[in-house]
């Protein structure tokens, strides 16, 4: 759909069985269990053991799912704020990102970085930002390290719809097709720049697409709440950057469910808008899919319960967690682990 | 040993640390075939070749970014900015990004490259080309902030700031590029956080950096020669870490203290040095801390008055003589 709720053409079909079954229940997995960690993090905001601000994609699961599918284990991802969907794609457990968000002793960077900096180097997530833009440029870093040492991984670079209109987005992508350097950059255009519809601050149609031709990039318009679509664009993508034929730039159609962070109810939005994008929610799409697969009740009814057994079991480890401990307050600040600046 | 230029002994440190490791690379722009805008790069490109030695868009913000994003995964990068100025066209990665990346993620990753960059006057650019912005970086948390004053510091700290598992900001002074002095033979490896005391005295404590740092000098020679006045220079060499040890020794023995700062009076490291030594060896002092500053104003072009901004020779000589004369 596009931002006026029409369909809009994409440039990967779903049609064909490529994908295979394995995969696809994968796809459903991470989705759901996106979607229910995530939920499970509004619940307890309400019950304030999460505080300060934090930034859900409901909606927007299909995207990261489909990438966390689509990439190998070494292939790098930089996400922003809007972090949660993409470090659990990769991997990570829910206890450490939920400990995190609670800033307990058990999330994954310990409480020090909170729910805007999810971190996990060893799944490959290599930061969450939250300066809009500025992981772009550090993005292609990671990729022009890997074309020097020629070392086999890609880095996938998510971004929102806004985040176009930052210097940085330009700066990035005109580097990276110079440079030809192995980076997916993916706009994840749910519409809104934190409360103002992106329309209003945009004079194109399509953020990222309509302006990947400036860099002489092909322009990537998708439906960004099909698995199987995001699926199919991220796995070429990320074959072309690895065969070393330079960067893309996608960018996937998708809405928010939710406000842009926890103190906004998302009162802008024009009514009705949210109803049409929840009968085109990602899970609905693709629970339907699977069965349009053949793949039976019990098989998908048996994933949904699975993830509701991990979440909830999750929540009692996080908050049965210490809270950050009071030592770490001057580690890390510098690489010998202290934080002397003086002699 | 031989007798290098600053500039001559930007490009042997640097060369020095590629010889020696891979993974240490450059990007800035026009540092390849072209040199640098100051020919401070001048060569290596020759040497290194093209994948080691890169040329970028006008795109502060890939610059940077792209070096930590190389950093973060095992490059040694060096990036270029061109005028120390146009570091607040990128000062995201110099404020947000290097510096708080390793406290974050709580260790996960850090982030070691070196930013080089032409800084401070004296060389009539006007008030866009020629700031002195030691002090922009020096109150983060995280980074590391150099700034040498002669070509052996040159090549013994840049192998150091390269060398580091930290960020570190490298200024380069632009009116010193040209400036002369004895390099010892074979490879250095210099210390980053120790100043050095470069003429013994003990009427008074002189601190200064970068340019700052001849200037005192000179101003010392004409304090003892016409006045009476036994100044010890003190070349901080970096600000952070900052040799506190050497500072506060130096005025225990003296009891006076003279800060010279080339950047305008407004939060200058200077200030930070006073407190310090108000705050830990206030018993040591037998009068007031003096700093001796660029007023808080833009650098104007015109050279007689970028003269009077900047501390010249004569300027220390005589707010020193008359504050030491009481
Ligand atoms: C440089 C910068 N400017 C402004 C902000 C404040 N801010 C946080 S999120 C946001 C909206 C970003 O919108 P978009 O890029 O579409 O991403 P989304 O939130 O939709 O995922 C803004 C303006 C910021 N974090 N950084």
């Amino acid at each position: 759909m596009n931002r006026k709720g029409g369909t809009t053409a994409v440039t990967v079909q779903s049609a064909n069985d490529d994908i295979g079954i394995e995969k696809r229940l994968e796809l459903y997995r991470l989705q759901v269990e996106i979607r229910d960690c995530e939920k499970r993090a509004y619940d307890l905001f309400m019950q304030n053991l999460i505080k300060g601000t934090s930034h859900l994609s409901l909606g927007q699961e299909a995207i990261a799912a489909a990438f966390g599918v689509a990439m190998e284990k070494n292939d790098k991802s930089f996400c922003t704020y809007r972090g949660h969907a993409h470090t659990l794609a990769r991997g990570v457990g829910m206890e450490k990102m939920l400990g995190e968000l609670m800033l307990r002793d058990v999330g994954l960077m310990r409480g020090k970085g909170g729910s805007m900096h999810l971190t996990s180097v060893e799944h490959g997530v290599m930061g969450s930002y939250a300066i809009i833009g500025a992981h772009l440029p550090i993005a292609c870093g990671s990729a022009w390290r890997a074309q020097y040492l020629g070392e086999p991984d890609v880095a996938v670079c998510f971004f929102g719809d806004g985040t176009t209109n930052i210097g940085a987005f330009h700066e990035a992508l005109n580097f990276a097709a110079i440079w030809k350097l192995p980076v997916v950059f993916v706009c994840e255009n749910n519409l809104y720049m934190e409360y103002t519809p992106i329309h209003e601050v945009i004079p194109v149609e399509n953020p990222a697409g309509d302006r990947a031709g400036a860099y002489g990039l092909e322009k990537i318009v998708i439906d960004g709440n099909d698995a199987d679509v995001v699926f199919r664009t991220a796995r070429a993508a990320i074959e072309k950057a690895r065969a070393g034929e330079g960067p893309s730039l996608i960018e996937a159609l998708t809405y928010r469910h939710s406000g842009h962070s926890r103190a906004d109810p998302a009162k802008y939005r024009p009514s009705g808008e949210l109803e049409k994008w929840l009968e085109r929610d990602p899970l609905k799409i693709y629970r339907a899919r699977l069965e349009e697969h053949g793949v039976a009740g019990d098989t998908i009814a048996a994933i949904e319960a699975e993830s509701k057994r991990k979440v909830d079991e999750a929540t009692e480890v996080c908050k049965a967690s210490p809270p950050a401990p009071v030592e770490l307050l001057t580690t890390d600040v510098y690489a010998d682990g202290g934080w002397a600046w003086r002699n | 040993m031989a007798e290098l230029s600053y500039r001559d002994a930007v490009i042997r440190g640097i060369a020095q640390e590629m010889e020696r490791d891979e993974r240490v690379v450059m990007i800035g722009e026009d540092i390849a075939k072209a040199g640098g805008v100051f020919k401070a790069t001048v060569g290596l490109y020759d040497r290194f070749g093209p994948r080691r030695v890169r040329d970028t868009p006008i795109s502060e913000q890939a610059i940077l970014g792209a070096a930590m994003g190389a950093a973060m995964t095992g490059l040694r990068p060096i990036a270029e900015i061109m005028f120390s100025d146009f570091i607040a066209v990128c000062f995201d990665y110099i404020a947000n990004e290097f510096p708080k990346t390793r406290y974050m993620t709580n260790g996960q990753m850090g982030c070691p490259l070196v930013v080089r960059t032409g800084n401070g006057g004296g060389v009539r650019f006007g008030a866009q080309h020629s700031q002195s912005v030691e002090n922009w970086s020096m109150m983060i948390p995280g980074l590391k902030v150099v700034a040498p004053s002669s070509p052996a510091d040159v090549v013994g700290l840049m192998a150091a700031a390269i060398r580091d598992n930290d960020p570190v900001i490298f200024h380069e002074h632009k009116a010193l590029y040209a400036t002369k002095g004895e390099v010892p033979d074979g490879e250095i490896i210099d210390t980053l956080g120790t100043a050095k005391i470069l003429k013994a005295g003990s009427d008074c404590t002189i601190v200064a950096l970068a340019m700052m740092v001849p200037r005192s000098l000179e101003a010392a020679a004409i304090l003892e020669r016409d006045h009476g006045i036994k100044a010890e220079v003190v070349d901080l060499r970096s600000l952070v870490p900052l040799d506190t040890r050497t500072i506060l020794g130096s005025v225990a023995k003296t009891g006076r203290l003279f800060t010279v700062e080339e950047n305008p009076r407004l939060c200058g490291w200077g200030a930070e040095i006073a407190s310090i030594v108000a705050d830990e060896a206030f018993w040591d002092l037998d009068g007031p801390i003096v700093r001796i500053t660029t007023p808080h104003i833009p650098l104007p072009a015109a050279d007689h008055l970028e003269d009077l901004a900047i501390p010249s020779v004569d300027r220390i000589v005589a707010r020193v003589s008359r504050v030491m004369n009481g």
